[in-house]
Formats: C-alpha cells, structure tokens, sequence
C-alpha cells in the first residue's frame, strides 16, 4: 500500500549494499577446515596396520584392494604380513569413513585434502607408495583420542605412529601381533 | 576572409574553440566539418567507453546488492572485463538462422543502437557545450527515443523465432505505452522552464525540478525504465519466460550492439533525468567544473537504476499495463494540470516563474504529489468483496442441480 512495501524491499538491498560481500575468493582466501573433515589424501600408518582388510571388507564400493604376502615374514615370531599392495580407487570414493571406522588398530585416518583433481582416472588411484610418502596428517574423525589431544590437521603438525592411537589400547606395548618390525619401533 | 560558425554552434564553447585552432590551418568549410567530426567523435567515444564501464559498474554493484563481489579478476577491481567480454563475444560464430529476413536482422542492432547515440548530442555538458543546441531538445529526444521500439520489433520479427516475436510485441507494447505518461512528464517540464531547449531548461531550474516536480519525475523515472526494458519492466526479455525476448537469435558482435545500447540506454536516460529533473551542471563548485556535477548526478541516476534493479522483481504484462494506465498516465495528468494551472497564475509580465514562485509551486507540488499517490493507491488496491457483491460460494452439488435445471 502506497509504495510502502516497495521502500522497505529497497531498504533491505541497500542494507545489503552496505555489508561486506561474504564471497570468499577461492584460490587467494580458504575457508579451514574443520578437524573432523572427511578428505582425501588418506593417512595411513604402516607400522599399525596389519594387513586384515577390516577397511576394504567394509568399504560399500569395494574400491580399496590389499594385497599381503606371509612369505619372507616372520610369523611365529609375531611379526604380521607384508603388505604388498593398498590401492584405494579415489576416483569412486564417497568419503563415507566406513573403512577408518572399520580399522581395528588405528591405522587409517581420513585426510583434510579437497583438492586432488587429476586428467585420468589411473592417476587417482592411491597406490601403496603414495599412502607411505603422505604427510601424516590425520583428520579427527572418528578418532576421539586426537581430540582429546586437541590435534588440528590443518596446522601442519605431522603425528608419528605411536601418537595416534587409543591410550586404553595399550596391545602395541605387550603385543608384538599386529606390529611391523621395524628399526624404529624395537627402540622403545 | 574571417571564419564565422553560424546557427547553434555559436553558443558552443568548446566547438569555436576546436574551430578556432582548425580554420587557421585548412579552408573554412572544411573546418567546419573536421570540427564537427571530431566533437562527434568525442562523444560518441566518451559514450561507448562509458557503456562498457557500465556494463561492469552494473555488474559489480549488483554484486555488492546481493553481498557478492562482482567481476574482479580481470585487472584492477577487475576494469578490464567489458574488453575480455568484448573479445569473447567479437570471436563468437556469427549466426543468421536461415528463415530470417536477412536484411532487416543485420541492421536491427544498429537501429537499437543509433537513437541512443543520437540523444547524447543535445545532452549539455556544462554550459554552452552540447554539440546542438537544439530549441526543440525535448521533442527531439522523444522522437528519436522512440525509434528504439521499432529496431526491437524488427529485431524480433526478423528473427523468425516465436521467442523473439513475443518479446519483440511485449517490449513495443510497453514502450508504446509508457511513452505517454513520458510525454506528459516532460511536457509539465517545458510549461514551467518555458523553452524546450536543454540548455534553457538547466538555466531555468533555480531550485532543481526534482522539487519543483516531484511527480513528474516519479513518472519519468518509473516510465523511462520501463522503456529501457529493465529489471521490474523486462518482460520484453525475461529470461525466465521467452529465452532472451527479442535478442534470442543475436550472436556475437549483434548481441553485443543490442547490450551495449540497453547500457547505453541507460547513461542516456540518466543523463536526461540529471539535466531535466536535477540540474545539470549547476552545484556549488565553480562553474568549469560543471561536467563534473553533471557525471555525479547521472551516478547517482545509475545508482538508483541498479538498486531498484536489484530489489524488484519482474511483473507480469497485465500488471504492467495497468500501472501504466491506471497509475502513472493518471498521476502524469494531474501533475501536468496542477503545473498549467500555477504557472498561469504565479507567472510574471514576461511569462517568466522567479525563484519565489518555485518554491511555492515545490510546497503545492509535494502535497498533490502525496494525495494523489495516496488516493490512486486506493483506488487501485481496492478488490472486489465476493460477499458484497452479490455473488457467493456455491457447492458441487448446487452446481449440478443447476446443470440439471437447464
């Protein structure tokens, strides 16, 4: 009635006018993450895991493919399986986490990462090598003793194997079942 | 053998200045064309060089409307995006659809864009400078603005496309229409300046029209968007509706023309508004820097064009024609009347208004302005009452009795 209504719709934009743009522009500003993202490039620690597939038993696409050899390993003596192949087909994942909530010791974490864009799907396999070499940076979901530590992924803080497990669980002390033994880990 | 420039150039400072510097070296009538081609020139270069910093101005402060950024990757605050769109569009295939008419589809774009160029050469810059001052400004504004409606038409129908001839009837419909309550604003204008020439109607506003007529220019300003075919009057082109309206088969460089004559359109009728309703170039700064006054007000103009753009949201054709007719040609009428009626009292032995009866005429006009604002809203808004006028709801099944009763 009497243009009323036209004047506070165009008080509204102009109050909108006055507000900065809440644009955030992408490659210069990043919104952070939150430590509980379900990203790529998964952290996985070799020392912890066993090579049990709990995770690709788990996965509901079933892109995750372990392969292990018991040869060459001592296995009566408490040493696990080698493990030859973890491919991890990225290109099909959905990020559901079922396989981190599947692993049994601890030795799979999502990543915080979004941006792994590639030009073929080959390249977006995660093989073995690539699991190895990645920055050990664990998101926290699913994994409550990293935030009770109140470890954020984003800040670059890399966590070692022995960090990164439930402080209940003490098995990796007693246990060597279940451990890869290696140089590093006989020293404690 | 002196060199003297004749009719309205005379009163055209930087024209004789130009002229004065080009006689020395070539004959005078050749002069007098060079001079006549460079201040063209001049203009027709400021006005397209502004279109497409239109085009990005609008873009940006629509942005900001909707508390986004705006195109800004392309140069500083992203400046240069009218030349990467330009570039975009001047490599584009240009297409003709084969039932065309091929004739008339090439030359659509340049009869949209010629009237707005046209306009901008009796827009007074500052005193004395407006390539022509025309004594028939307004009537001459009118009527080349209103070309524009058949070079849309022509465009639609040339295009041999249902979407482009529904938008081209859409978009003359409401040109046609809105062209009245125009008429009549500026008409109340040209009563109380006395002259129709631009130049005079600037000298003639002691206090700004705006005041004097605050209705006229509600009218203006409302009547004039709709002629530019933007956002609450784009039926012409509504996305949503009829692909692209009359534009929907125009590629590349064509589509380009038609955009930037609807920016263009834009600068035009802003620059109108600021000479006819807000007073040019006089403001408070020394009188050299009256273009100065000038660019701020049609900013202003622009401004205003782009919020109200940004708020409102597309009315349907009906709705259109009804505020036409219903509200703004009313309200123009009165306005007009109410102008006739005081300046044929307040007006002196030469048929001259001073300042004093300006300001009385702004106190009258400002309370008929709000009375007849008041009263069409009553008018209009008033729905019939179903129960009030006689008719009621009726059931199915008093429905079928009356079915059986025949």
């Amino acid at each position: 009635m009497y243009g009323i209504e036209m004047v506070k719709g165009l008080l509204v934009t102009l109050k909108n006018f006055s507000k900065k743009p809440v644009t955030i522009q992408y490659p210069e500003q990043r919104v952070s993450q939150h430590p509980r993202f379900r990203g790529e490039e998964f952290t996985w620690y070799e020392e912890r895991c066993t090579g049990c597939a709990s995770c690709a038993k788990y996965c509901p696409l079933g892109i995750i493919e372990i392969v292990t050899d018991p040869s060459e390993t001592a296995v009566k003596q408490g040493d696990k399986y080698k493990l030859e192949k973890f491919d991890i087909q990225l290109f099909r994942c959905m990020f559901c986490g079922l396989c981190v909530e599947a692993c049994p010791y601890d030795a799979l974490f999502m990543g915080s990462g979004f941006e792994e864009g590639k030009y073929t799907r080959n390249d977006m396999i995660i093989t073995i090598d690539d699991l190895r070499n990645s920055p050990k940076n664990p998101s926290t979901w699913y994994r409550p003793q990293l935030e009770a530590k109140q470890y954020d992924p984003r800040s670059g803080q890399q966590l070692s194997w022995k960090e990164v497990g439930r402080e209940s669980w003490n098995w990796h002390k007693t246990e060597k079942a279940g451990m890869r033994i290696t140089p590093d880990s006989n020293q404690e | 053998m002196t060199c003297v420039l004749e009719g309205f150039y005379q009163t055209n400072a930087l024209y004789q200045t130009i002229h004065s510097v080009m006689s020395g070296v070539m004959p005078c009538w050749l002069a007098t064309i060079a001079t006549g081609i460079m201040f063209s020139l001049f203009l027709v270069n400021i006005f397209l060089v502004s279109t497409a910093l239109m085009t990005w101005g609008e873009r940006r402060l629509l942005g900001r409307f909707q508390t986004r950024v705006g195109p800004n990757r392309w140069g500083p605050f992203g400046l240069l995006q009218p030349i990467a769109d330009l570039i975009s569009l001047l490599f584009k295939e240009n297409l003709i659809p084969r039932g065309s008419d091929k004739l008339l589809f090439i030359i659509a774009p340049i009869i949209i864009m010629m009237p707005v160029i046209m306009v901008i050469g009796v827009i007074p810059l500052s005193p004395g400078v407006a390539l022509a001052d025309l004594n028939i400004g307004v009537l001459y504004i009118l009527a080349i603005t209103s070309v524009t409606s058949l070079g849309i038409f022509i465009a639609g129908w040339a295009s041999d496309n249902r979407f482009a001839i529904f938008g081209a009837v859409r978009g003359v419909a409401v040109l046609i229409s809105y062209e009245v309550p125009v008429v009549i604003s500026l008409l109340a204008i040209v009563i109380v300046s006395g002259s129709m020439s631009l130049l005079d109607i600037v000298e003639a506003q002691a206090i700004p029209f705006l005041m004097v007529q605050p209705m006229g220019l509600l009218v203006f300003f409302i009547g004039s968007s709709a002629e530019m075919n933007r956002t609450p009057f784009d039926i012409a082109e509504a996305e949503s509706e009829i692909i692209a309206g009359y534009h929907t088969e125009f590629s590349g460089i064509k589509f380009a023309i038609i955009q930037a004559a609807e920016y263009g359109a834009m600068i035009v009728t802003s620059a109108i508004i600021a000479v006819v309703f807000l007073g040019g170039w006089s403001g408070p700064l020394p009188e050299y820097l009256g273009w100065l006054w000038l660019l701020i007000k049609i900013l202003v103009c622009v401004f205003v064009f782009t919020w109200v753009r940004a708020t409102l949201p597309r009315l349907r054709i009906d709705q259109i024609m009804a505020f036409c007719w219903k509200g703004l040609l009313p309200m123009s009428l009165i306005n007009l009347f109410a102008v006739v009626i005081e300046t044929f009292i307040l007006k002196g032995p030469e048929g001259q208004l001073s300042v004093a009866d300006l300001w009385i005429m702004c106190v009258i006009n400002t309370i008929i302005t709000v009375c007849t604002v008041i009263v069409l809203n009553k008018l209009i808004s008033n729905k019939v009452d179903p129960l009030r006028s006689g008719s009621r709801i009726v059931s199915q099944e008093e429905l079928l009795l009356d079915g059986q009763g025949d």
